[in-house]
């Protein structure tokens, strides 16, 4: 029914995963004792000099491959001049017109959809200090001081932004997921959005279904998580939209994203592009990445996660569960483990997606905290297999494992698991049941099979579910009919 | 060729707080500046590659190497105010 349409770019700063700041040596360490990381270079102290991480700008250049872009081979860092307590220097380090990636893509899959995201650049700069502002009713607006940490002060940042290309929430979410997916697997940061180590800004503005121009911008942030990011766009389109059909004017601004109400609300005014006064940065040379050293960086890239996925659907793997184990922590070593050892990945997968992602929910542990590795998942799959525990006990082994009982073998035996698949055990327990329910034996022999059920029923009672189901029935069967 | 400067915009960017008397100063100087830039400009600079830095120099950098930092007492001590191990400033967001 809408008559309008959406028109979404993405901007997301990644602080990476270094050691050492971006143009000092200081621990890139941003939860340490308050101001404890600091030095000249990141306080912005008269005469010192900053110098590039050179890791930063590998990670970067990782990155930027990754995502399909060209490199800059000559590239260089600009002032960005503002005044803000938490930026010491009065000017932030980044890159403005010779950024180090230019012009990628990335394909983003929505439910059956593809959708190729424009990648306009990802260049690096240095993250701010962290402010806190104080006031007595808490609220921001009236606090009479903040008070700042200069730790993050000076920590590598990224900046990757996205070509207006995305039309939904749901298509900025799922760029969103992809980009963080490619981030971990390349190991340039923990890509945490609830501590701010990944953080998602969006530009918004609506326009009549097919136009070709582009309506008045909003910039909307503080979305920490990837729901927050679909929530708030959703309902900033929604805003966009009652306005512009109202023949209201939208006035380009900044708006944050309050969780808690569910609404985007105008933030600080936002500052013309040529009011940053960029101009390179004198302190520092050219940025010079030659072929080889690119060409290197691109061989050392891991499989990405698209690949990842592609081909865990080879190996017959759904595309959700394909997907829920690629980008699982610790899930894709396990699973590939299992496979080599010769679990069916499937049966591996759904046990890894569901009964140990459940448990390590439950028991709040990761996986590699954990003793289980492919080799014991594929012997627990053997076990299920070759009838020597049924599906029911195969999940308290599976927990005991987890839990550091032991192999599948021991801890099933240990915790009496192992299904009984002898026959004069299981005809023994049989003639039990038959015994202590003389009625319906009575009329189970009389023809009566849906009783069938019931004894199989109380066999896998007596048994504590020890018993092969399959066997307990054909006995019965055969009690039945004999 | 002359170039309209707003003195007091590029004062206020640059937190300058200037007395009618510096501004109409300080307009003639900053002239002359942009006046000396323009004749740069006219220059057939043709053939001539964009340089913004003068240092035959590229990728001066650093490995990825922690360095010792600076003693928190001793910063905090340069500071105006402090509270705790936080600097104290001014609350500085707009609204």
């Amino acid at each position: 029914m809408s008559a309008w349409e959406a028109v979404i770019g993405v901007e997301t700063h990644v602080e990476l995963g270094t050691a050492s700041k971006m143009f000092c040596g200081c621990p890139a360490d941003t939860t340490a004792e308050p101001n404890t990381n600091v030095c000249p270079v990141c306080l912005g102290l008269p005469g010192a000099l900053p110098v590039p991480n050179e890791r930063a700008i590998e990670m970067t250049v990782a990155v930027g491959l990754a995502l399909g872009c060209r490199i800059a081979a000559d590239s260089e860092f600009s002032r960005k001049n503002y005044f803000y307590a938490d930026l010491p220097k009065n000017y932030q380090i980044s890159q403005f017109d010779l950024p180090l990636c230019l012009e990628g893509s990335l394909d983003v899959e929505v439910g059956e959809q593809t959708v190729a995201v424009g990648i306009t650049r990802v260049h690096l700069e240095e993250d701010t200090g962290k402010s806190t502002h104080l006031g007595e009713t808490g609220r921001i607006h009236e606090a009479d001081a903040a008070l700042i940490d200069f730790n993050r002060c000076g920590v590598p940042l990224m900046e990757v932004v996205t070509e207006p290309d995305m039309r939904t929430p749901e298509q900025a979410r799922a760029y969103a997921d992809e980009l963080r997916a490619i981030v971990l697997a390349l190991g340039v940061s923990d890509a945490r959005l609830e501590e701010g180590s990944l953080r998602f800004d969006a530009n918004v503005s609506v326009r009549p279904a097919g136009a070709e121009g582009l309506g008045v911008k909003v910039e909307v942030k503080n979305m920490n998580s990837l729901r927050s990011l679909q929530r708030a766009l959703a309902h900033e389109i929604e805003r966009q939209t009652a306005l512009a059909e109202a023949g209201e004017p939208i006035a380009q601004e900044t708006r944050h994203w309050d969780e808690a109400a569910g609404v985007t609300k105008p933030g600080r005014s936002k500052e013309q592009s040529s009011d940053y006064r960029y101009f390179p940065e004198p302190d520092l040379v050219p940025l010079h990445v030659g072929d080889e050293q690119r060409d290197r960086i691109a061989a050392s890239l891991p499989e990405l996660p698209a690949a990842r996925r592609a081909r865990y659907r080879g190996m017959g793997l759904d595309a959700g569960t394909a997907r829920l184990v690629a980008e699982g922590d610790g899930l894709d070593e396990v699973f590939e483990e299992a496979a080599a050892a010769g679990a069916d990945p499937q049966a591996a997968a759904t046990w890894l997606t569901g009964e140990v992602v459940a448990h390590l929910r439950r028991t709040d542990a990761r996986l590699g905290a954990t003793p289980l590795d492919g080799a014991a998942l594929a012997a627990l799959l053997a076990m299920i297999d070759g009838g020597e525990v049924s599906a029911t006990a195969a999940k308290a082994v599976l927990a005991g494992v987890l839990d550091g009982e032991g192999s599948p073998r021991e801890v099933a035996e240990a915790r009496d698991l192992m299904q009984i698949g002898d026959a004069g055990a299981l005809e023994a327990a049989v003639d039990e049941a038959l015994a202590a329910h003389p009625d319906e034996a009575g009329r189970l022999r009389d023809g009566d099979m849906k009783l069938i059920g019931f004894f199989v029923g109380r066999v896998m009672q007596a048994t504590g579910g020890k018993a092969d189901p399959r066997m307990v029935s054909d006995l019965i069967r055969g009690k039945a009919t004999g | 060729m002359p170039i309209d400067i707003d003195l007091a915009y590029v004062a206020r960017l640059a937190r300058l707080d200037l007395t009618d008397e510096e501004l109409a100063s300080y307009e003639g100087q900053l002239q002359d500046i942009l006046d000396y830039a323009a004749r740069v400009q006219a220059l057939p600079t043709e053939g001539v590659p964009p340089t913004s830095h003068p240092l035959p120099m590229r990728n001066a950098h650093r490995a990825d190497e922690v360095e010792p930092t600076l003693d928190r007492e001793e910063v905090l001590a340069q500071a105006p105010d402090r509270d705790g191990p936080f600097f104290r400033v001014p609350p500085f967001l707009e609204q």
